[in-house]
C-alpha cells in the first residue's frame, strides 16, 4: 500500500517536473531577453526609440528608431492575414463540413504538408520564383516587397488556421446541426447561420495564432521582404520587419555594444507583440468557450 | 568485460579533456571583413594541423587591436592600419604590434547585364545612395527609377563602401539591404533597373561590373592602386611572431594556402 503510494506520488512529481521545465525556459529566456535589451535606454529614450524614423545602428553617431520595422512587421501581417484568414477558415469549412471523408483524407494532409515546409524554402521560392514574376507582370522596381512577403507568410500561416479551425468546426456539437438541418435550414445556411459562429472562439484562436506566427516568422521576411527601413506606402514598397532585422544584423553586433542591445530589444518588442496576440486568443477562447449544445 | 571498457572509456575520456591543454592555441579577434578569411583559412590549418586549436571572434577592427594591446588575443585582424593612438597605447602597455597586408578588398558596382551604363564616378555612385539621383538617364542609362540595393551595414562590405564611396554620409533609406552578398548578386541578376556592390571575387556572368572613374575593378588594378574602392586588410601580431602564430601567418601568406583562401572567399589575393 505504501509502495503504491510513493509510486504515485512519484509520477505525480515527475510530471510536474515536466512540465515545470517549459515554464522554466519560458523564464529564463524572458530575463535575458530584458536583461540584454534594457540597457539601450541609458543612450536612447524609450520614446525614441519606438517612435524613431531612422535605423542607423553603425552610423557615427548611431540611430536607433525602429518605428519603419515596427511598421514593416504591422503592414507584413496584416496584408497576410488578410489573405490568410479567407483562404485558412473556408478550407476549414470544406474539410469539417463539405467534403466527402475521401476528399477530407486527401486535402487535409496536403494542408499540413504546407505546415512541414522549412520556411527558408518558401522564402526561397519567394525570392527566386515569386519576385521575378511580380517584378515582370506588374511592372515594378522591385521583386522583394511588402506583398511578396505577406503572400509567402500567408502561406505558412493558412495551415495553422486551418487545422485549429477545422477542430473548431469539427467538435461543433451534431445535434445542434441536426436541429438546425430539422426545422429546414438548408447545409449553407446551417453552415453560416449555425456551426460557423459556434465555433468562433475556436475559429479566432486560429486566426490569431496564424497571425502571431506570420509576425514572429523571420526567415521569409529576411528573404524576400527587400529590407529597406522605411516606412512602407505602398504594398510594392521593400520593407524591413523587425525579426529580418535582428536575423540579419545580430551576427556582427560587437558583442555588448549600443547596436547589440538594440537589437535585443527590438526582440522585447517583438515579444510583446506575439505575447499580446497569445493573451487575446487566449481570452476569446476563454470567454467563448463552448461548454454544451445549450451555451449558443 | 564491463570493466576493461569502463577503464578504456575513462582513459580516453582523460586523455581527449587534456589534449587541448598541451596543443598550441591561437586566439584571433577583429574586424568582421577579415573574418571570413580568417575562418576559411583557421578551418584548413587545424585539419592540416589537428593538435593547434584556433579560436576566432569577430568584433571589430577597434575590438581586435584593443584586445591585442591588452594581450587578450595572439592575432588581430583589421580592415584598416592601426592609428597613431593605439600605438602609443600598445607601447605603453609594453607591446609591439605588427602588421601582415594578407588581402585586398576590392568592391565592384553592379548592374543587370542589359543596363546601358558602363562606368560612374565615385560622386555620382555616392548620390545614388543617398537617394539623390533616382533615374538612371541622369547617368546616361534609361528613363527608369534606380533601384538601389545595399548590403546590411554591419558587413564588412558596407564598411568599406561607407569609407571610399559615401565618405561619412549615410546610405538613404529607402536602399534595400540585403544579408549576403549572394543575395545581393541575385536581386541585381533578376532586376533590370537595380544597382548593387559586392566584392570582386563574387562577379559573375549574371551581372555587369561598373568601372569606377573610368577603371574596372580587377585583381591587376586593385594591386597597382588604380581602382579606388579597395583597401588593404591586416592581421596584426604582437611583435615579430614565433612559435604557432608565425606558421599560421606564414599559412595564411602562402600562395597555396591562405592566399587560396582569400580568393575563394571574394577577396583579392596579395599576389
Amino acid at each position: 500500500m505504501n509502495k503504491r503510494f510513493l509510486k504515485e506520488k512519484l509520477i505525480r512529481a515527475g510530471f510536474f517536473v515536466t512540465a515545470l521545465v517549459s515554464v522554466l525556459v519560458l523564464g529564463m529566456i524572458m530575463v535575458f531577453l530584458f536583461s540584454q535589451g534594457l540597457p539601450i535606454f541609458d543612450q536612447v529614450s524609450v520614446g525614441r526609440f519606438i517612435f524613431g524614423t531612422q535605423w542607423y545602428p553603425t552610423a557615427e553617431p548611431p540611430d536607433f528608431g525602429i518605428l519603419p520595422l515596427i511598421a514593416a512587421s504591422v503592414a507584413v501581417t496584416a496584408v497576410s492575414s488578410l489573405i490568410a484568414i479567407p483562404l485558412g477558415v473556408t478550407t476549414a469549412v470544406y474539410l469539417a463540413e463539405i467534403a466527402s471523408p475521401r476528399m477530407r483524407g486527401f486535402f487535409k494532409p496536403v494542408v499540413e504538408m504546407l505546415a512541414a515546409l522549412p520556411s527558408v524554402v518558401i522564402g526561397f521560392f519567394g525570392m527566386v520564383v515569386f519576385a521575378p514574376f511580380l517584378l515582370e507582370q506588374l511592372d515594378l522596381l522591385t521583386g522583394l516587397n511588402l506583398l511578396n512577403a505577406s503572400i509567402m507568410l500567408a502561406f505558412m500561416s493558412v495551415p495553422t488556421i486551418c487545422s485549429i479551425s477545422e477542430d473548431a468546426i469539427y467538435s461543433v456539437p451534431a445535434e445542434l446541426k441536426e436541429a438546425s438541418l430539422a426545422l429546414g435550414a438548408t447545409h449553407w445556411q446551417t453552415i453560416y447561420r449555425v456551426i460557423v459562429p459556434a465555433a468562433l472562439s475556436g475559429i479566432s484562436t486560429a486566426v490569431i495564432l496564424g497571425m502571431s506566427r506570420a509576425m514572429g516568422e523571420t526567415m521569409v521576411v529576411l528573404m524576400v521582404a527587400g529590407g529597406a527601413s522605411l516606412i512602407p506606402g505602398s504594398l510594392f514598397d521593400p520593407v524591413r520587419p523587425m525579426p529580418a532585422s535582428i536575423a540579419a544584423e545580430m551576427a556582427e553586433a560587437p558583442f555588448h555594444s549600443e547596436h547589440y542591445y538594440a537589437l535585443f530589444a527590438i526582440g522585447v518588442v517583438l515579444f510583446l507583440f506575439t505575447f499580446l496576440f497569445n493573451i487575446c486568443a487566449d481570452y476569446i477562447a476563454g470567454r467563448h468557450k463552448q461548454v454544451g449544445a445549450a451555451t449558443l | 568485460m564491463n570493466r576493461t571498457f569502463f577503464a578504456a572509456l575513462t582513459l580516453t575520456l582523460v586523455l581527449g579533456l587534456s589534449l587541448p591543454a598541451w596543443a598550441g592555441s591561437l586566439k584571433i579577434n577583429g574586424s568582421t571583413t577579415v573574418l571570413p578569411i580568417a575562418q576559411k583559412v583557421a578551418e584548413a590549418y587545424m585539419k592540416e594541423n589537428p593538435a593547434v586549436s584556433i579560436s576566432i571572434s569577430g568584433g571589430g577592427s577597434s575590438n581586435g587591436l584593443k584586445a591585442l594591446i591588452d594581450g587578450n588575443t595572439d592575432i588581430a585582424d583589421a580592415s584598416r592600419f592601426i592609428k597613431d593612438k593605439e600605438i602609443e597605447l600598445a607601447v605603453d602597455n609594453g607591446r609591439y604590434p605588427v602588421p601582415f597586408a594578407i588581402a585586398y578588398d576590392s568592391i565592384v558596382p553592379i548592374v543587370h547585364p542589359s543596363n546601358k551604363v558602363n562606368d560612374l564616378s565615385i560622386e555620382q555612385l555616392r548620390d545614388i545612395y543617398m537617394g539623390k539621383i533616382t533615374n538612371w538617364k541622369d547617368v546616361g542609362g534609361d528613363d527608369r527609377p534606380i533601384v538601389v540595393i545595399s548590403r546590411d551595414s554591419s558587413s564588412g562590405t558596407f564598411e568599406t563602401w561607407a569609407e571610399k564611396v559615401m565618405h561619412k554620409e549615410r546610405v538613404f533609406a529607402g536602399a534595400q539591404m540585403t544579408p549576403s552578398a549572394g543575395a545581393a548578386d541575385q536581386a541585381v541578376a533578376k532586376n533590370k533597373y537595380a544597382i548593387a556592390y559586392n566584392g570582386i571575387g563574387y562577379l559573375n556572368k549574371a551581372v555587369k561590373g561598373l568601372a569606377v572613374n573610368g577603371v574596372q575593378g580587377s585583381k591587376e588594378t586593385t594591386l597597382n592602386g588604380q581602382y579606388p574602392i579597395s583597401r588593404p586588410l591586416f592581421m596584426f601580431t604582437n611583435g615579430w611572431p614565433s612559435g604557432e602564430t608565425a606558421d599560421f601567418i606564414r599559412y595564411v601568406l602562402h600562395p597555396a594556402h591562405g592566399q587560396k583562401a582569400v580568393a575563394a572567399t571574394g577577396y583579392v589575393p596579395l599576389y
